[in-house]
């Protein structure tokens, strides 16, 4: 067949048909990957909370709400219960002054107000520097560096160099401290949730959905 | 049987597409800073490679001259959607580390390039083979780079410990590193080369 000539007709024919014939194609995708997609996504969610709370048998996701901060931000706070009682709260927590850019941490607290784990959901920050927070807070082994444990009602936390209680990551103080001002901005709304935690209770899955996605941006 | 073969080995060798044409500079820098980072890469390009080849070559007489690059942008932007949706769907954790180079396979000019320069010229075959060869030799080059970064700045290949990362130099990790590593392995590529 020899090729199409490049009239106007042809043109307009020929992409209209290859750009209908994908459309369909990826719609059928589409409907394949939707849900793992959405699978997976929960999945991380749930495992991340998992991680950060004391053992519970309710579920946190479904039982999420928003808490509003100081600067009017808002950050979603997931309940552990194990029966009745709650246990201990999941904050879905960030801090916009990470070395490059957002850090998005999901931190567990017990009714004691220590920090039971952390878990870090995003972050851009560079590899084998500030991307080592993933671990670093985590050495128990190591008492100036570690946050779990830390009993945050003694105050908030920050780094030795501004005369808190934690080193810093080595060579990489803003993230260190970006670090510690999401887990004290999570605080913050653990403690006012806590108080009024019947009160404010309210289930809004249109904005849990948003935030979710926006996460999956990153 | 023996041209396809010189299709596949050409792609791989002499016209190596890191190496050789010095395409797709974006990803090759930007990815590979450990081995399966590399190499996930790789493999998602040749995938889209051999799939948009294929498909161009089968509709090469059926897009006109004047209209052929919006033509061949779609066609690969729709492989490129469904190796993003699949890999969101099955393998999160790796379409979270490659992140935002997977949606730029689309403007990876290896992937164009082989599509004016190949597809549209020959017949479904041999411009399948020469997605593979070309993706082959992509993620090889990707695959090595990433290796070499990963060994010399976190003392890992594959994440497996070769020496203690303490002796590691980050800058390897970091984005010259990238830099000097591709440079010194173009350089060892032509002279090898040339033997």
């Amino acid at each position: 067949m020899a090729k199409l000539k490049s009239t106007f007709k042809n043109m307009f024919l020929s992409l209209f048909i290859i750009s209908l014939v994908v459309a369909v194609l990826l719609a059928q995708v589409n409907k394949m990957t939707a849900k793992p997609i959405a699978a997976a996504k929960a999945l991380k969610l749930e495992n991340a909370i998992k991680e950060v709370v004391p053992e519970f048998d309710n579920n946190p996701v479904e039982e999420a709400y928003k808490m509003p901060t100081a600067n009017g931000d808002s950050l979603l706070v997931y309940p552990a219960k194990k029966g009745d009682e709650v246990v201990g709260f999941a904050v879905n927590t960030n801090s916009n002054n990470g070395f490059s850019g957002n850090i998005q941490i999901m931190v567990g607290f017990d009714m004691e107000d220590k920090v039971v784990n952390y878990s870090v959901l995003s972050h851009a920050e560079t590899p084998g520097l500030g991307s080592k927070m993933n671990d670093w807070f985590r050495d128990t082994t190591k008492p100036n560096q570690v946050v779990i444990g830390r009993n945050l009602s003694e105050g908030n936390l920050s780094v030795s160099k501004d005369g808190g209680q934690i080193d810093a990551i080595t060579a990489s103080t803003i993230t260190s401290r970006a670090f510690l001002e999401a887990i004290n901005k999570a605080y913050a709304v653990y403690k006012a949730s806590d108080a009024d935690s019947s009160a404010t209770k309210q289930n809004n899955t249109d904005e849990k959905q948003e935030e979710e996605g926006g996460e999956n941006n990153e | 049987m023996n041209n396809n073969l010189k299709v596949i080995v050409n792609g791989l060798i002499k016209e190596n597409p890191t190496f050789v044409l010095l395409l797709g500079m974006c990803p090759t820098l930007a990815t590979t800073s450990s081995a399966i980072n590399g190499m996930s890469m790789g493999l998602a390009t040749m995938f889209v490679l051999i799939c948009s080849n294929a498909a161009i070559s089968a509709l090469k007489n059926l897009i006109p001259d004047m209209v052929r690059i919006p033509a061949f942008i779609v066609v690969i932007a729709a492989f490129v959607t469904i190796v993003e949706m699949v890999m969101n769907a099955y393998v999160p954790a790796l379409a979270a580390s490659l992140g935002i180079f997977i949606p730029l396979i689309v403007v990876n000019c290896i992937v164009l390039g082989r599509a004016e320069a190949f597809a549209s010229k020959n017949n479904i075959l041999a411009s399948s083979l020469d997605g593979l060869g070309i993706g082959l030799g992509f993620t090889l080059a990707l695959t090595l780079l990433g290796a070499v970064r990963e060994l010399l700045g976190t003392g890992k290949i594959f994440s497996i410990s070769v020496y203690p990362e303490n002796f590691g130099s980050l800058i390897f990790v970091l984005a010259p590193g990238a830099f000097i590593v591709l440079g010194y392995m173009i350089a060892t590529f032509n002279k090898l080369q040339k033997k």
